[in-house]
């Protein structure tokens, strides 16, 4: 968004609720130097964030209306190595992929706005490796649910049969996100690689320049992603 | 005489970003069907909702034959009116009023009164009116299909509304479904639009408290959609894998025609209150807009600036937020724990505090100003009094305990008509009249308007003042028909002709008015550019219509709120924003 670019620098903005009240009373901008993307983002998010809240707030309810047992997560979800289960191992290793792929985007941005071409672009890349590897995982631990365990979305042989419904449902809403992010950030290591950021090359559709902000738009949403993988295992594999 | 010379463009702050880029298309389909001109995607928005609004229209006569003559139209049976039922409130409430409202008037309005060239994300603001128009292929689709569309009521509660015996229950209820979650994507595109539109491409000058109540009306509504509608998201999801995968989300374990359902331990009640934390906002998401624009017309054209235009906004933010907190006030008969209904009706009265607050100030608005008896205004007077009696009659059922007897009789379907139905189109009308003219350029024909509003106006107040008598007599809503009843009398039946009467009769006066838009669009009258003397920015472009990028070369820039009207010791009754401080007073004559 070539059109947000204005030298930010020179406008003085107050600190504090002082400042806060400046920028809202003015005009032109509620948000001062904030483009127009990334406020976008923001408020997506936050809508976004009402979706998962309302899925996770289904979820309690189902699981407290429901008359049968709720199967027990450390049992289902443990793998066996060398015959001793594992409680949790494959959430733990996921956990920590996707938590250390919200590190390399984190790094990505900085060094976007450095204009650090090929670090930026490496640093993408790698996200975007380890949020497929996420996916990956995701497909392995629900074809072993669905394979060995016999979960079903309409019933498993465990216990109540809301367990698989919201388990496949709010994970598989997830791991959609998931996916588009991983997609995006593979438009993006491309869109890096080939200098369209540093260039100012008008996108596909929007016909609008490009830009490094659009990678921490592209950041905020893949945090968010992360946050709401935090609730979803501790409400479905920790309670 | 000293420093009149100076630039008057330094009362307002410099510009903190650049001009915004447009994408000009060079081709007939860039310009005219996939346009990134938020003016053009305005006309697609609500042509698109008007003509998917005249199907629900005529459902609305389907019902009211029935109710009138039972037994007299064999080609209405019990299956095909509770279609009618379902499938008039679900286009009514979200696929013309809301995207009317937002879509429609939000698209043509907020960047022209804003002072913006265009939404800021023109690209994702023509596509959302794509997915808009998919979701409405996708509803009208639910007609023609095998079993018909859903007949489970607008609300579409489980169990019944998946359970075979319910029309629709085959495929037309997974096409509702659907075409809400895509109507939900589509808006959610449009909506982003319209935030970040208002909150960081103002122009210079602009502070929030300056923007007309049009923009700050159409602004909170749709940030209440994008936080309601993820709740109906959610459950249409949830229903759609009961139907599909059979998942038990919303369904108990249920004997449905003699055999036990292959459901087991869902929770129905949960689809309640999903669907009604959607639902309440949801119908400030159609009031909060039409207060705005209200509050526009009723200042102009009383010539007079609005009452109280801090304590306006605010008391929209207030409606806003409040309106999180009520939804419960539709359950009072679901079986809820009775604190929980305490909990909501206090809230529910709240309300009433904010909005009597807005009532009063049109009111006081209009005292003592230039009332000029214009189209716009008499439709704006008509608001007021369908939005009085509605709100009173919002007080009967917001308390628990006097809404319970109501509940489910034609006494709810009064009031919610009166409230956030014939009100809002009241305002839809008068605001199609009002920016009319800068909109086409032209005038609409002034006989078949007022023609068009006395019918309208006096019409809806026939058909749903006796619906009230009707409700507290015990007559139930939805019911095909009732028969054997001793407890109506047969004058009731009279009552239930007379209202389909003027209730056809009302339907064709809009006939008129589409029209009169239609017909004065090509062969009207030519309009100037401000026939009103309206002082926010749309009405001060370089074109009537606007061109695309809005305004000329230089975007204008904003001195003052959007009601200077008759003040005191200025030649003329109205100042435009875009009127520096000096010009207006004798100084500057000097």
């Amino acid at each position: 968004m070539s059109t947000d670019t204005m030298a930010v620098d020179s406008l003085e903005l107050k600190p504090g609720i002082a400042g806060f009240m400046d920028d809202w009373g003015s005009d032109q901008r509620a948000f001062k130097g904030v483009p127009w993307g990334k406020a976008m983002m923001w408020i997506f998010l936050v809508s976004d964030t009402f979706i998962f809240g309302c899925f996770l707030a289904s979820y309690m309810t189902v699981r407290m209306s429901t008359l049968d047992p709720w199967p027990v997560p450390s049992e289902v979800f443990a793998l066996s190595f060398g015959g001793a289960p594992i409680p949790l191992i494959l959430i733990a290793i996921m956990t920590f992929v996707l938590i250390t792929s919200s590190g390399t985007m984190a790094l990505a941005v900085n060094y976007g706005y450095r204009k650090n071409k090929w670090v930026t672009f490496w640093l993408l890349f790698a996200t975007a490796l380890l949020g497929a590897t996420f996916v990956g995982m995701q497909v392995f631990e629900w074809s072993k649910l669905i394979l060995e365990e016999g979960v079903r979305p309409w019933g498993n042989p465990m216990g109540a049969a809301q367990f698989g419904s919201v388990f496949f449902m709010v994970t598989g809403f997830h791991g959609f996100h998931v996916s588009i992010g991983v997609i995006f950030l593979f438009i993006f290591s491309y869109k890096v690689a080939r200098g369209h950021l540093d260039d100012q090359t008008p996108g596909w559709f929007t016909k609008r320049g490009g830009n490094y902000e659009e990678i921490e738009v592209l950041g905020l949403y893949w945090h968010f992603v992360d946050l709401v993988w935090v609730f979803i295992f501790a409400f479905f594999y920790l309670w | 005489m000293e420093h009149i010379a100076h630039d008057e463009t330094s009362f307002v702050r410099p510009a903190e970003v650049g001009e915004m880029e447009l994408y000009h298309a060079k081709t007939w389909l860039g310009k005219y069907v996939f346009s990134q001109d938020a003016k053009t995607i305005a006309i697609q928005y609500a042509a698109t909702a008007i003509a998917i609004g005249m199907v629900a229209l005529v459902l609305s006569w389907v019902m009211r034959l029935q109710l009138a003559w039972p037994n007299t139209f064999t080609f209405i049976d019990p299956a095909y009116y509770l279609q009618a039922v379902t499938m008039h409130g679900m286009i009514m409430v979200v696929y013309l009023l809301t995207a009317l409202f937002l879509g429609g008037f939000g698209n043509y309005l907020i960047p022209l009164m804003v002072g913006a060239r265009d939404m800021v994300f023109p690209w994702l603001n023509m596509i959302s009116f794509w997915v808009y128009f998919t979701a409405v292929v996708l509803l009208a689709a639910s007609f023609f299909v095998g079993g018909g569309s859903t007949g489970a009521g607008w609300t579409l509660y489980p169990p019944q509304a998946i359970l075979p015996g319910t029309p629709g229950s085959e495929t037309g209820i997974l096409l509702m479904l659907a075409s809400l979650a895509v109507f939900i994507i589509g808006f959610t595109m449009g909506g982003l639009n319209y935030v970040v539109t208002i909150l960081q491409a103002r122009t210079r000058g602009m502070t929030l408290m300056r923007m007309p109540l049009t923009v700050w009306g159409i602004f909170v509504a749709t940030v209440l959609a994008l936080f309601a509608f993820p709740a109906l998201f959610v459950s249409a999801i949830m229903m759609s894998l009961d139907v599909l995968l059979g998942t038990s989300f919303f369904m108990p374990a249920i004997m449905t025609m003699g055999n036990e359902a292959d459901h087991v331990g869902g929770n129905p009640l949960l689809f309640q209150h999903l669907f009604w934390f959607f639902g309440h906002p949801e119908v400030y998401i159609v009031a909060l807009p039409a207060f705005g624009i209200v509050s526009d017309l009723i200042s102009i054209h009383a010539r007079k600036n609005i009452f109280g235009y801090r304590m306006m906004v605010w008391a929209i933010i207030i409606i806003g937020a409040l309106s999180f907190v009520v939804w419960a006030h539709h359950m009072y008969v679901s079986g809820m724990n009775p604190y929980f209904g305490f909990f909501f009706a206090t809230t529910t009265l709240i309300i009433a505090v904010p909005t009597a607050l807005k009532v009063y100030n049109w009111v006081l608005t209009l005292w003592q100003g230039n009332i000029h008896l214009t189209i716009p205004m008499l439709f704006s007077i008509a608001f007021l009094l369908f939005f009085i009696n509605g709100g009173m009659t919002g007080l009967f059922l917001g308390n628990a305990s006097v809404s319970m007897p109501l509940s489910d009789t034609l006494f709810v379907v009064a009031h919610f008509h009166m409230v956030m139905a014939v009100a809002p189109v009241m305002v839809v009308c008068g605001a199609i009249y009002h920016w009319y003219p800068k909109i086409t350029g032209r005038w609409y024909h002034e006989g078949m308007a007022r023609f068009h509003f006395w019918v309208t106006f006096v019409g809806s107040y026939l058909v749903f003042l006796p619906m009230h008598y009707l409700g507290i007599m015990g007559v139930p809503r939805r019911y095909f028909e009732i028969t054997g009843t001793s407890f109506l009398p047969d004058s009731a039946q009279t009552v239930n002709a007379s209202i389909t009467i003027a209730a056809l009769v009302v339907g064709f006066a809009q006939l008129v008015f589409l029209y009169n838009l239609i017909f004065s669009a090509m062969k009207g009258q030519k309009a100037p550019g401000n026939p009103w003397n309206a002082t926010s920015l749309e009405w001060q472009t370089e074109h009537t219509p606007p061109q695309h990028g809005n305004f000329g070369k230089e975007l204008p820039c904003v001195y003052r709120w959007a009601y200077d009207f008759s003040v005191p010791g200025v030649e003329d009754d109205f100042i435009p924003q875009n009127v520096p401080p000096r010009s207006t007073t004798s100084e500057a004559a000097s």
